[in-house]
């Protein structure tokens, strides 16, 4: 090392110090934006409360909310973890804030768990909101606990990735549009709000090679009880959250 | 003089040798070497597509340049950026900054990046923005904005800055708070590079100017050596009512005709020493010759005129 390299005292925080204050602006951030508010907590109550209500779509349980309240509570993982921070990210790309994060000691491996951190802390706000809608009109859900969060963390991994995916790569307007698509799409065939056992044959299997489906039934059959997750559930949950993330750190373009 | 070493015997700030950047064919850097030291100001100038951009994105490692050699403090930006970073200021020319995080959140925010890093009040208050610290940054005015974005480059106290464009857009007032914290930075020892296409801006905060054309160096040193380098370092100016017989004048006062040039209709510029003498001969032929004049001054040409000279030279 030269006599520069060995004179420097500036040394970045340490990185629990980095990731509790990105994790804290992040956080902030998310909750700042009344648009994402809407997306994630909003929609998922009103699309819950209304199509339990409601009979207008067809369940594959006697009590709809029994179906309905996994389906939405995988829609709230999906908006959070893919949506909110796909968009949120690809615009803070065009507003260059990464790049100038990038000369900063702050690092990519504490700016991306500071995004993690807040996606949890909103998903932990999400499930206290929607189960507590869904228990007051009538949900009752029993099984493990531990599998759904299982489910919940492999959901969130697989989303994210995808979410950070196409904000690393897309402008923003595009990638906004995309992403809202790709929302709309997964909703309708995610085994969300509609059972996969409606679909013609060859849509349902091609449903259920998405995350989206997968989710759902992972978190459908760990708290309705009684019944093992499938294994093309996991199999798929695995899939996604190792080749998101993946593509998402091979063709990330910070600007 | 050895390239590891400035002029005062310590290794330089930051150093580039034979460093070329292309984009596919294109060709933004070409062959670049140049270094800059600390505690002085270098002013990066040049056209567009100069590759000003392109050689400043390399320092600080955003781009790893197809041959050559960069170095900050040491360092290779593109390798070390995790030692290096917490010793660089980066104010970007636009953005950089979230919509709507307020001053003070942005400075407690960055202020957690560093260990010794400066106290987020006083960066605020450094660079003037008591008033709106909570105001979000999409509703600060562009030079409240500028003035954010330096200040959040020097939170960690660099060794080493770079600035682009820092004085665009910012009102008088602003543009001097700008230019008093850059130069109190510069004399506490930092190392400041600094893009600009404003001149005047150069020419008031510049040690040295490296001028960039087409990739290429085209000069680098002092504000007074790239002065020098114009054919007209000194000149008298004046304006008169009539058109003057250029000719004639440089017959009357000594000089040749290509040293007298009529800048626009009326007025001329006679390059060379602005002498006592000469003032004398020029106005003595203007009376002998009945021409009213309404104005003279004399005085050395301005950064713009030899920065010009330079890059029209060049692209020739």
């Amino acid at each position: 090392m030269n006599r520069h390299a060995s004179e420097q005292r500036r040394t970045a925080a340490p990185f629990l110090r980095r990731l509790v204050v990105q994790s804290r602006t992040e956080t902030s951030m998310t909750l700042k934006r009344g648009e994402s508010l809407l997306l994630t907590l909003g929609i998922p109550v009103v699309l819950l409360v209304f199509f339990a209500e409601v009979h207008v779509l067809p369940a594959s349980t006697r009590k709809p909310v029994n179906f309905l309240a996994p389906g939405i509570l995988a829609l709230a993982v999906m908006s959070t973890s893919m949506v909110s921070l796909g968009i949120a990210t690809g615009f803070e790309r065009s507003y260059k804030v990464l790049k100038r994060l990038g000369t900063t000691p702050l690092g990519r491996p504490a700016l991306l768990a500071g995004k993690m951190v807040a996606v949890v802390m909103v998903e932990i706000i999400q499930a206290i909101v929607l189960i507590a809608a869904a228990l007051a009109i009538g949900w009752r859900p029993g099984g493990n606990g531990l599998e759904a969060i299982g489910v919940v963390a492999l959901g969130t991994v697989a989303f994210s990735g995808l979410g950070l995916l196409l904000a690393g790569t897309l402008k923003a307007e595009v990638n906004l549009a995309l992403v809202n698509g790709l929302y709309l799409v997964l909703l309708l065939v995610g085994d969300m709000i509609i059972p996969l056992s409606k679909f013609p044959g060859w849509m349902a299997t091609l449903a259920k090679a998405l995350p989206a489906a997968a989710l759902s039934e992972g978190l459908f059959h760990s708290l309705n009880g009684g019944t093992a997750i499938p294994p093309w559930a996991w199999l798929v949950l695995v899939a996604w959250a190792i080749a998101a993330p993946v593509a998402a750190g091979i063709a990330w373009e910070w600007e | 003089m050895d390239r590891s070493t400035g002029s005062n015997g310590e290794s330089p700030a930051v150093s580039c040798v034979d460093v070329t950047v292309a984009y596919g064919h294109t060709i933004a850097v070409d062959n670049l070497s140049f270094e800059a030291s600390r505690g002085k100001i270098l002013a990066i100038l040049g056209p567009n597509g100069a590759g000003k951009t392109s050689t400043v994105e390399s320092l600080e490692g955003y781009r790893v340049p197809q041959r050559g050699q960069v170095r900050v403090l040491g360092y290779d930006p593109a390798k070390d950026i995790k030692q290096l970073s917490p010793n660089i200021g980066v104010m970007l020319q636009e953005g950089g900054i979230h919509p709507m995080m307020s001053p003070r959140d942005a400075a407690e925010l960055f202020a957690g990046y560093y260990r010794a890093a400066m106290d987020p009040g006083e960066i605020i208050g450094l660079v003037g923005l008591e008033d709106v610290a909570r105001t979000p940054y999409k509703r600060l005015s562009g030079g409240e904005k500028q003035r954010l974005s330096l200040g959040l480059a020097l939170m960690g106290r660099p060794v080493v800055v770079f600035l682009d464009e820092p004085t665009a857009g910012v009102d008088p007032q602003g543009r001097l708070g700008i230019r008093q914290v850059i130069l109190q930075l510069r004399n506490q020892g930092t190392c400041i590079i600094l893009t600009t296409h404003e001149l005047p801006e150069a020419e008031r905060l510049a040690d040295e100017v490296l001028i960039l054309d087409r990739g290429k160096k085209v000069m680098q040193g002092t504000i007074h050596e790239l002065l020098a380098t114009s054919k007209g370092n000194t000149s008298v100016r004046f304006h008169t009512l009539v058109t003057v017989d250029i000719h004639a004048l440089a017959g009357a006062i000594g000089t040749s005709p290509g040293e007298i040039i009529e800048e626009a209709p009326g007025s001329y510029r006679v390059d060379g020493d602005a002498t006592p003498g000469r003032i004398a001969a020029i106005t003595s032929y203007l009376a002998e010759h009945d021409i009213f004049m309404d104005s003279l001054t004399t005085g050395t040409v301005s950064l713009e005129e030899a920065y010009l000279g330079l890059i029209g030279s060049s692209v020739q």
